[in-house]
């Protein structure tokens, strides 16, 4: 039975010995293994780009958890993606000083140019396309997240460039970008 | 721009914030230092009390009353030798809101002096800095504050020969605005799904792990190591007419020159905004305005000349919250602006309690309606119902209250936009932004 295969999946055999040296260190910082968890989720995440339901078993029995409990940790948290997603996943800022200041044109080049929708993937899977609140650079409006670089002062043609060239960047494949 | 003016940042650097030895060249780690060597716990929590800081996280509530509410056991207690925690609250998400950025940022040595301070003077040997997951320039250069701290023996055990111990640690979160809630926070440190708790117990009592746990924000903690530096009374004087110390204004919106300012506690309003934000942007004129970040009621032109301190603005019928200004011209539409906030709401509402979990979607819901065109006289009355079952006391948290805050005065000071929307049959501003 392919459930009962994958919940009997050893951690061991599931995670790296790297994703096992964060999550260990996650543990020895918390008073329990549980209030790891979502440091755990981001280190698997970091590694694998999303948190499938393989990795969301393996990671509660090494947590020695219900996966039932760490679903509702996972689902509760918009930074851990529960689908898989593109390389790159842009956060677009639709908080209130956004807003006051040209989110909407901003959003709008954005969709155009990518032809994706909030919460869609492009069919190349570079882009994945989800609103975010607040970034805290309202004195920069607008503003984007694109991995951990974030994105100031935008324009629906600076946004615009900003993605054709991480799509330039990706065409040319020994270019690594750091996210 | 010195130390004694501009405490918390005269020393932010964000291009390349100040290393530990930077840092104690400038008179860094100075604090920590008196209060370690030269003071008991008991007087540090005096000297906090006497300098009349009050938290920055949004609420005001008094540093050292709240820290005097920790347990204090006597050695034969076996209550004694349980753990207490010291949490810094750097989950920074209300809408218009990017103070503490600067600091952890720019100044993140500053931070970690200050927690230190508080660790001692509240006993704990257990600390983390919660920060929001977007943070990420601020994660890289907190950790490795922390590696040169714990080098330095500013952390770890027998600080610098004073038998005190500290481990300090960095929580990186994964989003959500009710993470910053203060018991809702302690749940997402334990672990487990971000709903706020009841209270009591206080966290102060029963908080992480169900120990006695301070959760202070960054820019409130940021103020200790120059309490300690400089005495409460330099810190009072800083603002001698109004709450004690400078405070880090924002402004944001469509203004010529948005930012950060730290300035005495008590400038008024239209000092931030006009000399200091450089005023509304060319053709635009002011309309209305969010003083202390999305949870907070409108105030309008009327309103410039009202001190930005905790008691002139509840006076003028808002709140300061976290000091950043939200910015409405009269091009923007206040109805449009009204409805991006309680989709804020909506969407973060952890959906623990009913009156937010439904009543946010549903105002949603209205003013998307009067926004289009299509609502009536009656959709205002449901919202003015609204307001009041989200309200203070029929909530689990303060998220809901912080919701209706700019509803309900956009009802009030908006009212002739939001007739002439259900009036016309269409939002007058379309178009014009
Ligand atoms: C929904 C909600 C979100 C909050 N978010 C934050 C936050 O991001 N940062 C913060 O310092 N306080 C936040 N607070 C306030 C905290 O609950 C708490 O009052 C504060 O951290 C206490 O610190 P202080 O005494 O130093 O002000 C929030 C409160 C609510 C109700
Ligand atoms: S008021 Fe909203 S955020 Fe607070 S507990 Fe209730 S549902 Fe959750
Ligand atoms: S509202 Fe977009 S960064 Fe603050």
């Amino acid at each position: 039975m392919e459930i009962i295969k994958t919940i009997t999946v050893h951690p061991k055999d599931y995670l790296t010995s790297q994703e096992l040296a964060e999550i260990d260190h996650e543990i020895s910082i918390m008073e329990t293994r549980e209030a790891a968890g979502i440091e755990a989720l981001k280190v698997v995440q970091a590694h694998r780009g999303w948190i499938s339901d393989e990795s969301l078993h393996v990671i509660a029995t090494y947590l020695r958890m219900s996966s039932a409990e760490l679903e509702g940790v996972a689902t509760f948290y918009n930074l851990i993606y529960r689908q898989p997603v593109g390389k790159y996943v842009i956060h677009l800022c639709d908080s209130v000083s956004c807003h006051l200041t040209g989110y909407q044109q901003v959003l709008n080049a954005i969709v155009q140019h990518l032809n994706i929708g909030y919460g869609q993937t492009t069919e190349d899977n570079l882009f994945t396309l989800l609103s975010n609140v607040c970034l805290g650079g309202c004195d920069k409006a607008p503003v984007m997240m694109i991995g951990k670089q974030h994105y100031e002062h935008l324009t629906p043609e600076k946004a615009v460039e900003i993605i054709t060239a991480l799509q330039n960047q990706n065409q040319n494949e020994n270019v690594e970008v750091e996210l | 721009m010195n130390a004694l003016t501009h405490p918390l940042t005269h020393l932010v650097n964000l291009q390349s914030p100040l290393n530990l030895n930077e840092y104690s060249q400038q008179g860094g780690y100075l604090g920590a230092e008196k209060a370690l060597k030269e003071y008991s716990p008991s007087q540090v929590l005096d000297i906090v009390k006497n300098s009349q800081l009050k938290g920055r996280g949004g609420a005001g509530f008094p540093t050292g009353m709240k820290w005097s509410f920790v347990p204090h056991y006597d050695e034969s207690d076996a209550r004694s030798q349980d753990n207490k925690y010291l949490v810094c609250n750097a989950d920074e998400m209300e809408p218009g809101t990017f103070k503490d950025r600067l600091l952890l940022e720019g100044v993140p040595h500053q931070l970690i002096e200050a927690m230190i301070i508080a660790a001692y003077t509240i006993g704990a040997n257990k600390a983390y800095i919660f920060l929001r997951g977007e943070y990420h320039l601020a994660a890289k250069r907190i950790e490795s504050a922390l590696k040169e701290a714990y080098q330095a023996n500013w952390l770890g055990e027998n600080i610098q020969g004073s038998e005190y111990q500290l481990d300090l640690y960095l929580h990186t979160s994964a989003g959500r605005y009710i993470c910053g809630e203060e018991t809702a926070l302690i749940n997402a440190l334990e672990g487990k799904r971000a709903n706020p708790r009841a209270k009591p117990p206080f966290p102060q009592v029963a908080g992480l792990f169900g120990k006695p746990t301070i959760v202070n924000n960054v820019e409130t903690l940021s103020n200790l190591p120059h309490i300690l530096k400089n005495g409460p009374d330099w810190f009072i004087n800083i603002s001698p007419n109004s709450d004690a110390g400078s405070k880090i204004y924002g402004a944001c919106g469509r203004i010529k020159n948005p930012g950060l300012w730290e300035l005495p506690m008590g400038v008024t309003i239209g000092e931030v905004l006009n000399t200091h934000a450089g005023g509304m942007q060319d053709g635009l004129k002011l309309k209305g305005l969010l003083p202390g970040g999305a949870s907070t009621d409108f105030l309008l032109p009327e309103h410039l000349d009202t001190p930005m301190d905790y008691d002139s603005i509840a006076k003028a019928g808002s709140r300061l919250g976290t000091g950043g200004l939200i910015v409405l011209d009269d091009k923007n539409c206040p109805v449009a602006m009204v409805l991006n906030l309680l989709q804020f709401f909506a969407q973060e509402s952890c959906g623990w309690c009913t009156p937010c979990r439904d009543g946010t979607p549903w105002a949603v819901e209205i003013l998307t309606r009067i926004e289009q065109g299509k609502g009536t006289i009656d959709d205002i009355d449901s919202l003015l119902k609204l307001c009041d079952f989200m309200w203070i006391g029929k909530t689990h948290c303060a998220l809901a209250p912080g919701a209706v805050e700019p509803l309900k005065s956009a009802l009030t000071y908006f009212n002739d936009e939001f007739m002439q929307h259900i009036e016309h049959g269409c939002c007058p501003y379309h178009g014009a932004y």
